[in-house]
C-alpha cells in the first residue's frame, strides 16, 4: 500500500469539475485507492462520498493505493492533484 | 401545414421553432406492483439520460468551452456514482417505489446531504443533485424537461406556473401556447409584460417540437409546418411590427399629457432590476410597482437582508431618482413557496398571502422592510403595503416601519424617508378608503385582484373567465369610489392592475381623476400615446 497526503491549493477545494475528473482517473488505474480527510475517508471512486468530505483549501487531504500497481497509480494521481487541485 | 385554433391572451405575431416544454412537478406514481420491471426501466433511463448528458456537453464544449461544460460531465457522473445507484435500487426494491419515485427520493436524498455542508459553494451543488434527478424522471415518463434552448422558439406547454414561468430565459422567447389557462392567468400575465403573442386551449401533440411555426396571437391561432406563401404574409406582419415599434418608440422622451393639458404619471411594474433598463428604454417616469415576491421565488430559502437591499437599491440606482414604488412581499394564494411551509389551504385566495403573512411572520417583514429603508437612501423610494383590508393592519405595518427605521438609526446606517401607500385590492379596502386615505401617502389600485373578490369570482379558474369581467360596472364603481376618498384627503391614486394597461377604459380611468397607470413596460409607450390623444 502506497500513502501520501496532499494539501489542496485550489481556493473552491475538491469542487465539481475536478472531483469528477479525479473519479474518472482513479477509475482508470488498477488499484484501489481511498480519499480521506480528519478520520474519514472514502472509496476514490466514489463521487458523492469525496464531495460530501468537504475538502477545502489548505485542508491535508489523505490518499492510499493499494494493488499491484500501487507505486505507478500513486505518482498518477499525485499528478493529477499538482495540476488540478 | 396544420392549423390549431385556441384562444388569443395576447396579441402580435411570431415565427419560429416549436419547444414542447413539459414540467416535472406532474404527480410522481409512488409504488410500482413489478420491482423488477422499475429497476430495468431505471437503468435503460439512466443509459438514456447518460447519453443526453454526453450531447449536452459536446455541444457545450464546441459553443462555451471545458470550464462551462464540465457541468455535464459532472451530472452524469452522479448519475453513474455508486451510492446513486444503489440508493435508486434500494428505493425500488425495499420501499416498492416506481422508478420515478425512487430517482426523486434520491435526488432529494442527495440535495439535502449537499443543503447541509458547511461551505457554500457545496451546498449550490444541492441544486446539481436536484437538477439531474429531475432530469432523470422526465426521461422515465418521456418528457424533455430541461429548457435547453439555444435559439428563440415559440415556448409550448400544458400550463406554466409562475416558478416555471420565471426560471425562462426571456430572450430566448418568441411566444406562448398553452392548453390550461385563461386571460388572466400567469402566462397571460408574463407574456403582456414580455409583449409576446400568446394563445391558450391549444394541446399540441409531443410530435410538434421542433417543427417550425408561425403563432398569431390576434386570431389565437398556430400554424405549424407553414407553407411558404403562409410564412411571407407572417414575416410581412413582423416587418409592419417593427415599423410600428419605431413610430412608438419616437414618443419615448414626449411627457405623457392629454389634449387639455393634464400630466398623467405612466409609471412601469417590473419584478427585479433586470427590468430597469426596459422601463427606462420605454420612457417609464417610475416604477409603480415592484413586485419583491420574485426575489423569494428564485430563491431555496427566504432572501437575506443583503441580497434585498442588493435588488432594491440596484433598482432605486437604476431609476436615477425617479420613483421606484417597492411592494412588500405578496406571496400566498396561487404564488406558494415549499420553504416557507405554509399549511395547506382550502381557499388560498382567501388565505394567509401578502401582508397577512408579515403581519403574522414580523421576522420575514422585518428583514424586508429593513432592506427597503437601506435602499431609500440611495434613490426616491416609496413603500406598498398588497392585500389591505382593515386600518389596524395598515396602522401595524407602519408601525413596524417605524420600529425599523428607528432599528437602523440606532445602527447609524443611512436611511432616505420613503413614502408609505396601501393596494387598493379588497372592496373591504374601497369601502374604509376614506379610513386608510388618512394612513398613507398614497393608493394604488390592483384591479386583478379587486375584480376577483369584488366579483367573487377566482381569477385562475378559466371556466368562469366570463365572470371575471373587469369591467363590470362593479369593478369601475369600486375604483371610482377609492379615487373620490383619496383625492378628498390629498392622496394620489394610481392603476397598477392588468386594468390600467386597458387603453378602452384610459379615457374613462382619466375622466374620474385618475393620477397614474402603471403597466408592463412594453405597454407604456402605446399607452403613452393613448394618453396623447384625449
Amino acid at each position: 500500500m502506497v500513502e501520501f497526503t496532499y494539501v489542496i491549493k485550489d481556493e473552491v477545494g475538491i469542487h465539481a469539475r475536478p472531483a469528477t475528473l479525479m473519479v474518472k482517473l482513479i477509475k482508470s488505474l488498477s488499484s484501489t485507492v481511498s480519499v480521506g480527510k480528519g478520520g474519514k475517508s472514502c472509496n476514490g471512486t466514489k463521487l458523492m462520498q469525496i464531495m460530501a468530505l468537504g475538502i477545502k483549501q489548505g485542508d491535508e487531504a489523505h490518499f492510499t493505493c493499494e494493488g499491484e500497481n500501487e507505486a505507478a497509480d500513486a505518482a498518477a494521481l499525485k499528478d493529477f492533484l499538482e495540476k488540478n487541485l | 401545414m396544420k392549423v390549431y385554433s385556441g384562444k388569443s391572451i395576447n396579441g402580435s405575431v411570431a415565427v419560429g421553432k416549436i419547444f414542447i416544454y413539459s414540467k416535472n412537478s406532474a404527480a410522481v406514481k409512488e409504488k410500482a406492483d413489478d420491482s423488477a420491471l422499475e429497476l430495468s426501466r431505471y437503468e435503460n433511463a439512466s443509459a438514456a439520460a447518460c447519453e443526453q448528458l454526453d450531447e449536452l456537453y459536446q455541444k457545450a464544449l464546441a459553443d462555451a468551452g471545458v470550464e462551462a461544460a464540465g457541468i455535464f460531465e459532472f451530472h452524469r457522473m452522479m448519475l453513474e456514482d455508486d451510492d446513486y445507484i444503489d440508493s435508486v435500487k434500494e428505493f425500488i426494491s425495499d420501499n416498492g417505489y416506481t422508478a420515478e419515485m425512487a430517482v426523486k427520493s434520491t435526488g432529494k436524498k442527495f440535495a439535502a446531504m449537499f443543503a447541509e455542508m458547511d461551505d457554500e459553494y457545496m451546498r449550490a451543488r444541492s441544486t446539481d443533485a436536484k437538477d439531474v434527478s429531475d432530469m432523470l424522471v422526465s426521461v422515465l415518463s418521456g418528457k424533455s424537461s430541461r429548457l435547453n434552448i439555444n435559439e428563440p422558439v415559440i415556448l409550448a406547454a400544458e400550463e406554466l406556473t409562475p416558478g416555471g414561468a420565471i426560471q425562462l430565459d426571456k430572450s430566448k422567447l418568441l411566444g406562448f401556447v398553452t392548453d390550461i389557462g385563461s386571460d388572466n392567468s400567469h402566462t397571460a400575465i408574463l407574456a403582456r409584460s414580455l409583449d409576446l403573442p400568446a394563445v391558450y386551449d391549444v394541446k399540441l401533440p409531443e410530435s410538434c417540437n421542433g417543427k417550425m411555426a408561425i403563432l398569431d396571437g390576434c386570431k389565437g391561432e398556430l400554424i405549424i409546418d407553414p407553407d411558404s406563401e403562409t410564412l411571407e404574409k407572417a414575416k410581412a406582419i413582423l416587418q409592419k411590427n417593427e415599423e410600428r415599434r419605431l413610430q412608438l418608440h419616437a414618443l419615448k422622451d414626449l411627457p405623457a399629457v392629454t389634449g387639455d393639458g393634464r400630466r398623467i404619471k405612466l409609471y412601469a411594474n417590473i419584478a427585479g432590476p433586470e427590468d430597469v433598463a426596459d422601463v427606462l428604454a420605454n420612457g417609464g417616469e417610475g416604477v409603480g410597482l415592484f413586485r419583491t415576491e420574485f426575489l423569494y421565488m428564485n430563491n431555496d430559502d427566504y432572501p437575506t437582508e443583503e441580497e434585498q437591499f442588493a435588488a432594491y437599491k440596484a433598482v432605486a440606482e437604476g431609476m436615477k431618482g425617479k420613483e421606484v414604488i417597492i411592494r412588500t412581499l405578496d406571496i400566498g394564494a396561487d404564488k406558494q413557496l415549499d420553504y416557507m411551509k405554509m399549511d395547506n389551504e382550502v381557499n388560498p385566495a382567501l388565505g394567509c398571502r401578502a401582508i397577512r403573512i408579515c403581519l403574522t411572520r414580523p421576522e420575514i417583514f422585518r428583514t424586508q422592510l429593513r432592506a427597503i429603508l437601506r435602499a431609500s437612501a440611495y434613490g426616491n423610494v416609496s413603500v406598498m403595503f398588497p392585500m389591505i383590508a382593515s386600518l389596524w393592519e395598515v396602522r401595524e405595518a407602519k408601525a413596524m416601519l417605524e420600529k425599523c427605521r428607528q432599528e437602523l438609526l440606532g445602527e447609524g446606517i443611512d436611511i432616505g424617508c420613503p413614502r408609505v401607500g396601501v393596494m387598493i385590492e379588497t372592496p373591504a379596502a374601497v369601502i374604509i378608503s376614506d379610513m386608510l386615505a388618512e394612513e398613507v401617502d398614497f393608493f394604488s389600485i390592483g384591479t386583478n385582484d379587486l375584480t376577483q373578490y369584488t366579483l367573487a369570482a377566482d381569477r385562475q379558474n378559466p371556466n368562469l373567465e366570463k365572470f371575471v369581467d373587469t369591467h363590470n360596472p362593479a369593478v369601475l364603481r369600486m375604483i371610482r369610489m377609492t379615487e373620490e376618498n383619496a383625492h378628498a384627503r390629498g392622496v394620489s391614486v394610481a392603476i397598477c392592475g392588468e386594468l390600467g394597461a386597458d387603453m378602452t377604459l384610459t379615457e374613462e380611468f382619466l375622466a374620474m381623476g385618475i393620477d397614474g397607470l402603471s403597466v408592463a413596460p412594453p405597454k407604456l409607450l402605446p399607452l403613452k400615446e393613448k394618453v396623447r390623444s384625449l
